[in-house]
């Protein structure tokens, strides 16, 4: 087994000290990258990160970013919404998408999906294209920035 | 390399209890197992002497959130005389007390105890619609939950990618609604004793009574095409695809295999058992598989030296319509695709040749989470006893059936199979 890296976060430092978590995959979004970890020993990518690779357990890492564009593998489109999407609006007459993209580097990844009419769920085609956008909501130290992705 | 499963000495199961299922917004939780535990004693052919139980195992999934109250092992222990023994809570979502059953085999089947209580509770009337969605959507995967999938979402989801790969469609899911609520009206302890055609008459009878337009379905299709009956949860699950909020309390006592014949004549024994788990949807390889599944089907069956083919029935974790068709699949019944077809020719009716939910199953008879995976057992222990009733499956040499169970969007899956000897 390797030894695995001693891995600190410094805020603001070098990427190849940001441990590989998801909170290092957040930050990342807010600066407008989607970025995942490469195993350095087998090659698996994952997203969002994983600080031990489950294809061959190595623990040495490095940042891969992805393009962001890939085909829609499944979605839904939701109609009873959670408290905290409630509280943004969605729910019975405001539904919204969410669902699995495919990416073209090969990995997936969960997300909302926009740009496209939430009634009409029937419309919305599995195997379709789209592209990756970074969505902004609340301010200050409640700011979080969410995957979307639109029609491409 | 891993090596076959088996147990050091064999385990049945001689008594078994569940409450009745619903929503009881006025009673305490205990209330559920103290029914459920009193028909147990019922059951034993032979009797048990309470205090001869050394052990219990209780799966709760989250009471906590439901009632606010932890901690549930001494509180059961102490309602049937148990205390000052043993008590241990076991949670896995949904499969909280399938997992409370895997312990206690494991508890007899090292020697430590000869005779242990296992089972499961839940209360989810005290919470509205949206708090049970909230508390449920805790057992979800966080990268899931934070993107705002819910339950029924997730289970949506994975129906889309079914229909891409499969080609099947929305209305080929009504075939699973139907056949389970047709076996609910023979079981007494369903929460929706009722086929879909008694909730069209009921509505139809409705606007009757209040002057209304009567509705001109043809058929049942019919009546689950209507969104205005069967409105949208989370595409493309429809409340019709959904299992239903529940309390209740389920348990089944078990024994070593060596004075199984002191408490009946008639053991049910343990041939098979398996657990496994899985990936959240981004990562998982096959968005129309549970690994989790298939894994604990591959231990069940090894363990058991069966196939898919000998379980000649089974309980499958329909917490969604979509559910029912992969579990079908990923436990070997019919080949990957070929699930729903199955259901539309009738194959997992109660008269079929692989008799699926005779229960009703979670859609139907209700799905108290915590409660699930032993109410489940039950209901193969109760068929392979042949005391079902009036939905006991005709095949008078019923000897082998099987129960599965899932905890949240497949985290977590065990396959029991169940043998009469």
């Amino acid at each position: 087994m390797e030894p695995a890296p001693l891995l600190f976060w410094r805020g603001g430092e070098a990427m190849a000290e940001r441990p590989f978590n998801d909170y290092s995959y957040e930050q990342f979004l807010k600066e407008g990258k989607i970025m995942g970890s490469l195993c350095k020993k087998c090659g698996a990518k994952a997203l969002p990160p994983r600080p031990i690779c489950v294809s061959c357990y190595g623990t040495q890492m490095e940042w891969i970013e992805f393009k962001g564009e890939g085909k829609l593998a499944a979605f839904t489109d939701i109609v009873v919404a959670p408290p905290f999407m409630a509280k943004e609006g969605f729910g019975k007459n405001n539904p919204y998408v969410v669902g699995v993209v495919e990416l073209k580097e090969g990995v997936k990844i969960v997300a909302r999906l926009i740009g496209i009419d939430a009634k009409k769920p029937d419309e919305i085609k599995v195997g379709s294209p789209w592209r990756a956008e970074f969505i902004k909501s609340g301010q200050g130290p409640e700011e979080k920035v969410y995957l979307a992705f639109r029609p491409a | 390399m891993a090596k076959k499963k088996k147990l050091f000495r064999g385990v049945a199961v001689v008594g078994g209890g569940l409450s009745k299922l619903g929503l009881f917004k006025e009673r305490n939780c205990k209330d559920f197992f103290a029914e459920a535990y009193l028909e147990m004693l019922q059951s034993v052919d032979k009797g048990i002497d309470p205090r001869d139980i050394e052990a219990i195992y209780i799966g709760n999934f989250s009471n906590d959130f439901f009632v606010k109250q932890a901690h549930w092992g001494p509180i059961i222990a102490d309602l049937v005389g148990h205390v000052p023994k043993p008590v241990t809570r076991t949670e896995g979502a949904c499969a909280s007390s399938a997992l409370a059953f895997r312990e206690g085999v494991f508890a007899i089947a090292s020697g430590f105890y000869d005779i242990v209580l296992v089972g499961g509770i839940e209360q989810m009337s005290k919470r509205t619609t949206e708090e049970v969605t909230e508390g449920l959507g805790t057992a979800g995967s966080p990268y899931e939950v934070a993107t705002g999938f819910t339950f029924p979402g997730v289970f949506g989801t994975i129906a889309t990618a079914y229909f891409a790969k499969y080609g099947a469609k929305r209305e080929d899911l009504f075939n699973v609604t139907i056949k389970s609520h047709n076996n609910a009206p023979l079981n007494p302890k369903a929460q929706f004793p009722m086929t879909v055609r008694d909730f069209m008459n009921a509505r139809i009878e409705r606007c009757r009574q209040k002057g209304e337009p009567l509705p001109t379905w043809k058929d049942e299709k019919d009546f689950l095409r209507d969104v205005s009956v069967n409105p949208p949860i989370a595409w493309p699950m429809h409340l019709f695809d959904c299992c239903p909020i529940s309390d209740g309390a389920s348990c089944l006592l078990l024994v070593a295999e060596e004075i199984a014949k002191n408490f009946t004549d008639n053991p049910i024994y343990v041939a098979g058992l398996g657990q496994g788990s899985g990936y959240s949807l981004h990562a998982t390889k096959d968005l129309t598989s549970f690994e989790a599944t298939r894994q604990a089907a591959k231990e069940a069956y090894e363990m058991s030296g069966l196939t898919p083919a000998d379980v000649q029935f089974a309980e499958v974790h329909d917490c969604f319509s979509i559910a029912e068709i992969i579990h079908m699949e990923d436990l070997g019944f019919f080949k990957p695709g070929e699930g729903y077809k199955a259901v539309a020719e009738g194959l997992t009716r109660l008269d079929g040749p692989k008799p699926i939910n005779t229960s009703g199953g979670l859609k139907a008879k209700g799905h108290p989470v915590g409660a699930t995976g032993a109410a489940q057992l039950y209901e193969v222990w109760l068929q392979l006893r042949g005391q079902a009733g009036p939905r006991q499956i005709p095949n008078p040499n019923l000897r082998v059936g099987g129960a599965h169970n899932l905890g949240g969007t497949g985290g977590t899956c065990t396959f029991v199979i169940l043998e009469r000897r």
